[in-house]
């Protein structure tokens, strides 16, 4: 029985029959998907796909039509407060929040942990601690987020959304304005997390990073044209297919990357 | 490790109830009879008369009123994520106007000249101007859950009851000068009637938005990641429209359109300080109220025993200090980005 049980992959994420409109036009059309707990699956695809709205519709942002169950339950069924707990979402930057301190949205993060309008607690400051260095954010904790450059605000959201110490992250496009170390420096943070059981989700353009994930979910024109391991060639051919075969994917020195062809 | 936090909130909060106080003392001082009236507090009946019954209620409630604005203002830019907004946004200034527009026009005089009944009448009417016109702005906004939607019904409200003062009175053109009275703003008539009043409903208000500030902080990041973060931002929003409305209704209705508070008073906060929206509001407040009492205080010395408009000064001293900050700072100081 035990054994039977190891075998089923557990889901941290599973959509069913998932369609979306946005300002009247069918974005997304009866989708399904499962994500499985503990490894990171990276969701790729051209512009106008439907990437951003299927990672909204996972993190229970926008309406829809289907269900997603987030870890064996369906999403709407969670309290706002438990669910926070467990699914943890980076969106494209959307706000402003250019007052506050480095610190204040870092600890933003930890609101799900914390009774209304309760004071922080040890745990809550050594989380927001351990964000902001993961993310090399920590010695500007005292500068505002509107004295901060684009790639340094990118790495100050990200670190709020590392606080939260979600068992489930999702990520919308987190390599904006950022610079290839700290690129880097992130592939490394994500290893770690799904080395430590957390299951990352991340919507990518760059196609080469989005390579390193374990598992590719290839989209095109609000449809899942495929899914599958990243080594696997069947996802590389979808994945030049859905860019109109102006990439091909490469092994260079161990890794698979993407190039444009010409 | 949070003290470099803390420290600068609660050293400004300070010093700004130690101002307020101050302030407030020197309210009792300055009138046309100058000290002379309140060494004989205890001695004379109209000396008692004019320190009890006129300048220190006056007084309180000039500061209650721009506490209430500066409170108003720090919700409003939390609310619509914008340094520009302003308590008047949702309509209620033009609503406050058009109510004591028509008042006036009903009772038929002027409120400096009128009795008690008529000067609660034109509060009663300023403050039912307003409700009406926030309930306009929500309504032709179909709620609240669309910030842009809903700025932009707060100035077609202002627009159209603007227009609609301006028709009452080139009907009515013996109204101008009551109704220039009004739009200047005034704390002259403020008892301490209105004073508890004003009080209870800053008191409210400002439990209301400190319990609310979490949203207020969450939304600052964008209004996917507050409710990813689990915050009920649909209904909280409700609750701080109508903190915003209350706030600004109640001090529109006691001391008219005093321009320029609730915008600057949050703004000369975060040249000062970075806090989150908890420690802002009451910042914010606490500036908002200094602000009009120092300009209060102005307003009765500066030309004594003349009086000047009270909303003349706020504006020219608010706006001209704001100014300074702009040019003397950094500019991030007044929300514009790098």
């Amino acid at each position: 029985m035990t054994t039977d049980l190891k075998l089923v992959p557990r889901l941290a994420l599973r959509a069913q029959g998932i369609g979306a409109r946005l300002g009247g036009i069918q974005v997304l059309h009866a989708l399904d998907l499962q994500i499985e707990a503990g490894r990171w699956t990276c969701i790729v695809g051209p512009n106008g796909a439907g990437k951003s709205t299927l990672l909204k519709v996972l993190a229970g942002l926008i309406e829809h039509t289907g269900v997603v169950h987030l870890q064996g339950q369906p999403l709407a069924a969670w309290p706002a407060r438990q669910r926070a707990q467990r699914l943890a979402w980076l969106g494209q930057s959307e706000g402003a929040g250019d007052d506050l301190t480095v610190w204040d949205v870092a600890l933003l993060g930890r609101l799900p942990h914390q009774a209304w309008l309760s004071k922080p607690s040890e745990q809550d400051y050594a989380a927001v601690e351990q964000a902001l260095r993961q993310t090399q954010a920590w010695d500007w904790r005292e500068r505002s987020l509107g004295q901060l450059s684009g790639g340094e605000r990118q790495r100050v959201l990200l670190a709020r959304a590392l606080s939260v110490q979600a068992p489930v992250l999702l990520m919308d496009e987190p390599l904006v304005n950022l610079d290839p170390p700290h690129q880097a420096d992130w592939l490394q943070i994500v290893r770690t997390l799904v080395a430590q059981g957390t299951t990352v989700v991340s919507v990518l353009h760059e196609i080469s990073m989005a390579l390193h994930a374990d598992t590719l979910v290839v989209m095109a024109q609000g449809r899942i044209c495929h899914q599958g391991l990243c080594s696997d060639p069947q996802s590389h051919r979808a994945l030049e297919h859905v860019f109109d075969g102006r990439l091909a994917v490469h092994a260079v020195q161990g890794q698979w990357v993407a190039l444009p062809r010409n | 490790m949070k003290q470099w936090l803390r420290q600068r909130p609660l050293a400004l909060a300070a010093g700004l109830v130690l101002l307020s106080l101050g302030l407030l003392a020197l309210g009792a001082c300055v009138g046309s009879s100058g000290l002379q009236s309140l060494r004989e507090v205890w001695l004379d009946e109209v000396s008692r008369q004019i320190v009890w019954d006129i300048r220190l209620p006056r007084s309180a409630g000039a500061w209650a009123a721009g506490a209430l604005l500066g409170l108003a203002g720090a919700v409003a830019q939390g609310l619509f994520r914008n340094p520009l907004a302003d308590p008047y946004l949702l309509g209620s200034a033009a609503g406050a106007s058009l109510g004591v527009c028509l008042a006036l026009t009903l009772l038929g005089a002027a409120p400096v000249a009128a009795p008690w009944l008529l000067q609660l009448g034109t509060t009663g009417a300023a403050f039912g101007g307003a409700t009406v016109a926030v309930l306009l702005t929500l309504a032709l906004a179909r709620g609240v859950q669309q910030t842009l939607r809903l700025l932009l019904a707060g100035v077609v409200v202002g627009v159209v009851l603007g227009a609609a003062s301006s028709l009452v009175l080139l009907v009515q053109p013996q109204l101008m000068q009551a109704m220039q009275g009004f739009m200047l703003g005034s704390t002259a008539f403020v008892g301490w009637d209105a004073c508890a009043l004003m009080l209870g409903s800053w008191g409210l208000c400002m439990v209301s938005a400190w319990g609310l500030s979490p949203v207020l902080d969450g939304l600052s990041l964008g209004e996917s990641t507050a409710r990813s973060l689990g915050l009920p931002v649909a209904p909280m929003r409700i609750a701080l429209v109508l903190v915003l409305a209350l706030a600004t209704g109640t001090a529109v209705a006691h001391t008219g359109l005093i321009a320029f508070v609730g915008l600057a008073a949050p703004h000369l906060v975060r040249a000062t300080v970075r806090a989150g929206h908890a420690r802002m509001v009451l910042l914010s407040s606490l500036m908002g109220g200094i602000l009009l009492l120092g300009a209060d205080l102005l307003a009765r010395s500066l030309l004594a025993p003349q009086e000047l408009p009270v909303g003349v000064l706020t504006a020219v001293l608010g706006g001209g200090y704001l100014l300074w900050l702009m040019h003397r700072q950094n500019p991030v100081a007044v929300g514009a980005k790098p």
